[in-house]
C-alpha cells in the first residue's frame, strides 16, 4: 500500500557507525589563538588599571589624613601640614550634584522624546540625533568657552540686569554656571543610555497597556519609566563618573585658585579637587615636598568619584531588585 | 405521539446557525487598509454577531491581523496606516472624528499572541486597567480581581500569591493572565490575536474552554492560524487570502463544506 | 516534495475502489451460478468471500488513521463516507455469498417448473451495483440520484416473486425445500440493491453535502 519515491534528503558524509570517535581530526589553531588573544586584552586593561591605582594609593596615602580632608587650607597650600582639600572635596561634589539635577531630567525627556514620540526617520529626529552625536564629540575646553560665552556673558548678565543687581552676582563665573556647562557636556551620555533602555523593554508592554485604554503618557509613565530607571542611572553614574574629573570646562565658568570659606550658594565660586592637582603641579616652588599633597589629593577626587558612584551603583541595585520581584 | 419514542438529540452548543440577531453588532463596511502605497485589505465587508466566537483564518501574511488591529484602532499607533471604509460597533462608527480612542480600547479589549504581563505582581497586572478607569476604593478593586481571576480560570492556581511576580508563572498561566486583565474592566468584544499560538497543547486546550466559557458574556474576534482550533471553538469563520475576505459563514459549513474552492483548498491543507 | 496526507487520502479512494470492483464481480458471477446452475462457480464464489471482508477491515483502519490527522472539508467527508460504503460492499459480498451457496445447493437439485422474473430482477439488481460504484469513481452526484428509486422496482419484483413461490409451495409440497432456497436468492438480490442505493446516497453526500437519506424521517 506504500508509494516509494525519492528521497528528499541525500546524506552526504560517512555514517556514524564507521568512525571511531567524536574528536576533532585536528587542532583548531585559530580559536586557541583569539581566545588567549582575547584573555590578553582583558589581563592588560585590569593590570593597567591596578598600577594606576597602585601608583596613586601607595604614593597619596602618606599625605592622607582626616586632617587633610577636614581642613580649609590658607593660601599657601604647599605645606603638607597645614592643607587641606575641605573646599575642593565641598565644591566638586557640590557641582556634581548640581548637574546630575539638570542633566537628568532634561536627558531623559530628550531620551523619551526621541523614542516614544518622534517620527523615525523624520529630518528633525535626524538632525537631533545628530546634534547629540556631535555634542559627545566636542573637546571639553571649548564647553568651558561655550559656558563663559552663554552662560555668564549672556543669561547671567542678562539676570543681573532683570534683578537690579548693581554688582554683578550671576553675571560672573559662578557654580551653577559650571554644574550647567557640565550638564551641557554629559547630555549625550544620559540620553543614550536613556534610550537604549527604552528600545530595550519589548513594545508588547506598550500595546499591553495602551489596548487597556491608556494614552501613551501614562503608558510611559506608568510602565515604561518605571523598566527604564535602572538604564536611566547607568546614564547617571556615566555621567557622574566624567563630570567628577573634569577641569576644562569649569576652568571659565566658576572655579577659583582660592577661596576662604566654603560654597554655599549656587551663586559661589568654588574650589575644585581636579583643578588643584594642577594648581599644584604648575605652581609649586618645590615639586618634591609637592608631590605627597598631589597624589593625597588625586587619591581623594578617586575616592569621591568612587563613593559618589556606589551611592549611585547602590540605588539602582535596589531599583532593579524591586523591579524584578514584585512591584 | 413521535416525541416521546423518539429522543430528538439536541444540537452541539458550538454549532450555531448563522445570524442570532437583526442588525448585525460589529459591521464592516468596503475597509481598505494602505500601508503607505501597499494595500494590505482589499475592500473587506463582513458582518459579526453579537456574544459568538468569530474566527479569522487564512495564510501567514493574508491581513487577518491586521483587520483585527483595526477594530480596536491599534493600526492609529503606525504612522503609514490609511484606512478607508467604515466599521462600526453598537451602531457606532469607531473612525468618527469625535471617538475617543480610549473609550472604545476599555470597551475593546485585545489578547496578543505573545503573552505580555506588565513586569509587575499579578494583582496590579489586573488592577492596571482597573485604575486606568476609575476604580480607586480597594474593596471594590479586590473583588474586580477576584471576579476577573475566576473569570480566567486562574484564580485556584494564584490566589496565594497575588502579591508575587506575573513573571513567575508559566506561559499558559500568563496568557490567562492577560485574558483576567482585559476582561477586568468588562468590555464587550474581546479581540485575540493568535492567544494559544505560544502555548503548549495543554495550555492551549484550557484557553480554548475559556473562550467556550467567554462567549456568553463577550463577544469575541479571534485570528488564528490553526484551523482546528477554529473548527473547535468559532462559531462563524472568515477565511481572508492576499488581503481579500474569500468566505464567511457558519464554522461547520465553512470546515465540511465550504462554498469556495479557495477555502475548500486552504482548508483541506492544499496550501498555505 | 510529495503532500503525504494528500496521497493517504488518494490511496484511501483507490482501495474503496479496490474493493468495490471485487465485490461486484462476486455479486456477478454469483447470480450467474444461479441462473445457470453451475456448482463449480458457486464453490468459487463461496471460497472468495474473505477477500471483501478483509478490505472492509483495512479501510476501516485507513480510515481511522486519516481521522487522527483532522481532515476537513471534502477529505473529511471522504473518509466517514469510505467508511459507510465498505460496510455496504461487505455486505454486498456476504449477500454474494449467500446467492452462491443457494445456487450451490439448487444446482444439485432438478429444477422447479417455474417462472420467475428473477432474471430481470438481477439485471435490475447488478446494474443499480455497477451504476453505483461508477457514480462513486466519476465522482457523480446525478447519476447517483437518478439510481435511487430504481430501488422500488426491485423490492416490488422481490415480493412478487416472494408470492409466487408461496403460492407453488402451498401447491407442490416436495418443492418447499428449493424454493425456499429461491426466497432466500432473491431476499438477498434485493438487499444488493438496498446496499447499492446506499452507496449512492453517501455518494451523494460526498460529492453535495448533502445527506439524502430517510426522507421521511426528516420531515418531521
Amino acid at each position: 500500500m506504500e508509494t516509494t519515491s525519492s528521497p528528499v534528503y541525500q546524506p552526504t558524509s560517512a555514517p556514524l557507525s564507521s568512525r571511531r570517535h567524536f574528536r576533532a581530526d585536528k587542532f583548531d589553531f585559530w580559536s586557541f589563538f583569539f581566545s588567549g588573544l582575547t584573555g590578553l586584552a582583558t589581563l592588560l586593561i585590569v593590570g593597567i588599571l591596578v598600577v594606576i591605582l597602585a601608583n596613586i594609593v601607595y604614593n597619596g596615602w602618606r599625605g592622607f589624613s582626616w586632617h587633610f580632608v577636614s581642613t580649609i587650607p590658607k593660601k599657601d597650600f604647599f605645606d603638607i601640614n597645614t592643607t587641606g582639600v575641605l573646599p575642593m572635596i565641598v565644591g566638586t561634589a557640590f557641582r556634581v550634584v548640581v548637574m546630575t539635577i539638570f542633566v537628568i531630567p532634561v536627558g531623559v525627556i530628550t531620551a523619551i522624546y526621541l523614542t516614544e514620540y518622534a517620527a523615525n526617520n523624520s529630518i528633525i529626529t535626524r538632525i537631533i540625533r545628530a546634534a547629540v552625536n556631535n555634542l559627545a564629540g566636542v573637546p571639553s575646553i571649548v564647553f568651558g568657552l561655550f559656558g563663559l560665552g552663554f552662560f555668564i556673558n549672556f543669561v547671567g548678565k542678562n539676570m543681573d540686569y532683570v534683578l537690579h543687581n548693581t554688582s554683578a552676582v550671576w553675571g560672573q563665573p559662578a557654580l551653577i554656571w559650571s554644574a550647567l556647562t557640565l550638564a551641557v557636556m554629559t547630555m549625550p551620555v544620559v540620553i543614550v543610555a536613556t534610550e537604549e533602555s527604552l528600545k530595550a523593554i519589548p513594545p508588547g508592554l506598550r500595546e499591553a497597556s495602551l489596548a487597556l485604554g491608556a494614552t501613551k503618557l501614562e503608558t510611559i509613565l506608568k510602565i515604561v519609566l518605571p523598566q527604564a530607571l535602572p538604564g536611566i542611572m547607568t546614564g547617571g553614574i556615566l555621567a557622574i563618573s566624567r563630570a567628577s574629573g573634569e577641569v576644562a570646562p569649569i576652568l571659565f565658568t566658576g572655579v577659583a585658585y582660592y577661596m576662604a570659606s566654603l560654597p554655599t550658594h549656587l551663586s559661589d565660586q568654588f574650589m575644585d579637587l581636579g583643578y588643584h592637582v594642577f594648581v599644584l603641579s604648575t605652581q609649586s616652588p618645590n615639586i618634591q615636598q609637592t608631590q605627597p599633597i598631589l597624589y593625597a589629593t588625586v587619591l581623594v577626587l578617586l575616592l569621591l568619584t568612587f563613593a559618589l558612584n556606589i551611592v549611585a551603583v547602590l540605588i539602582r541595585a535596589r531599583v532593579r531588585k524591586k523591579l524584578r520581584s514584585m512591584h | 405521539m413521535a416525541d416521546t419514542l423518539i429522543p430528538k438529540i439536541a444540537p452541539q452548543e458550538t454549532t450555531a446557525t448563522a445570524a442570532k440577531s437583526e442588525t448585525p453588532f460589529i459591521d464592516i463596511q468596503n475597509v481598505c487598509l494602505y500601508y503607505g502605497a501597499s494595500k494590505a485589505l482589499k475592500n473587506i465587508s463582513v458582518q459579526l454577531d453579537e456574544k459568538v466566537v468569530t474566527a479569522f483564518i487564512g495564510p501567514s501574511g493574508c491581513g487577518k491581523s491586521t483587520l483585527l488591529r483595526c477594530l480596536n484602532r491599534m493600526n492609529d499607533l503606525i504612522d503609514s496606516v490609511r484606512i478607508e471604509g467604515s466599521i462600526k460597533i453598537g451602531g457606532h462608527d469607531i473612525y468618527d472624528g469625535d471617538v475617543d480612542v480610549i473609550e472604545l480600547r476599555k470597551r475593546v479589549g485585545m489578547v496578543f499572541q505573545k503573552s505580555n504581563p506588565f513586569p509587575k505582581s499579578i494583582y496590579e497586572n489586573v488592577a492596571y486597567g482597573l485604575r486606568l478607569h476609575g476604580i480607586k476604593s480597594k474593596s471594590e478593586m479586590d473583588g474586580r480581581i477576584e471576579e476577573s481571576l475566576r473569570g480566567s480560570a486562574l484564580w485556584d492556581e494564584v490566589k496565594d500569591r497575588l502579591h508575587s511576580s506575573a513573571l513567575g508563572l508559566s506561559g499558559g498561566q500568563q496568557q490567562r493572565l492577560c485574558i483576567a486583565r482585559a476582561i477586568a474592566i468588562k468590555p464587550e468584544v474581546i479581540l485575540m490575536d493568535e492567544p494559544a499560538s505560544a502555548l503548549d497543547p495543554i495550555a492551549t486546550a484550557r484557553v480554548e474552554d475559556l473562550i467556550l466559557d467567554l462567549k456568553k458574556e463577550f463577544t469575541i474576534v479571534i485570528v488564528t492560524h490553526n484551523m482546528q482550533q477554529a473548527a473547535r471553538i468559532s462559531d462563524q469563520t472568515a477565511f481572508f487570502y492576499m488581503g481579500e475576505l474569500v468566505e464567511f459563514g457558519p464554522t461547520t459549513k465553512i470546515f465540511t463544506n465550504p462554498a469556495q474552492k479557495r477555502t475548500e483548498d486552504y482548508v483541506s491543507g492544499r496550501f498555505g | 516534495m510529495e503532500n503525504h496526507f494528500e496521497a493517504g487520502i488518494e490511496n484511501l479512494r483507490q482501495q474503496l475502489i479496490l474493493m468495490a470492483s471485487h465485490a461486484e464481480v462476486a455479486v456477478n458471477k454469483a447470480v450467474q451460478a444461479l441462473m445457470q446452475r453451475d456448482h463449480d462457480l458457486a464453490i468459487h464464489v463461496k471460497d472468495n468471500d474473505d477477500v471483501v471482508d478483509k478490505f472492509e477491515i483495512e479501510i476501516d483502519e485507513l480510515a481511522i488513521q486519516l481521522l487522527t490527522k483532522a481532515p476537513l472539508a471534502s477529505n473529511l467527508r471522504l473518509v466517514t463516507v469510505a467508511m459507510k460504503i465498505s460496510q455496504n460492499l461487505e455486505r454486498i459480498g456476504d449477500e454474494a455469498t449467500k446467492i452462491a451457496k443457494r445456487a450451490r445447493d439448487l444446482s444439485q437439485e432438478p429444477p422447479v417448473k417455474i417462472t420467475l422474473d428473477l432474471p430481470r430482477m438481477s439485471t435490475l439488481a447488478l446494474a443499480m451495483v455497477k451504476d453505483a460504484l461508477d457514480s462513486f469513481v466519476q465522482r457523480d452526484p446525478v447519476a447517483a440520484r437518478t439510481l435511487i428509486p430504481r430501488d422500488k422496482e426491485v423490492d416490488a419484483l422481490n415480493r412478487q416473486v416472494h408470492q409466487q413461490l408461496a403460492q407453488h409451495m402451498m401447491d407442490h409440497p416436495d418443492t418447499i425445500a428449493r424454493c425456499l432456497n429461491w426466497i432466500v436468492a432473491a431476499k438477498s438480490l434485493e438487499r444488493i440493491a438496498d446496499h447499492a442505493k446506499n452507496i449512492a446516497e453517501e455518494v451523494v453526500f460526498l460529492c453535495e453535502a448533502q445527506d439524502i437519506r430517510h426522507p421521511a424521517a426528516k420531515a418531521v
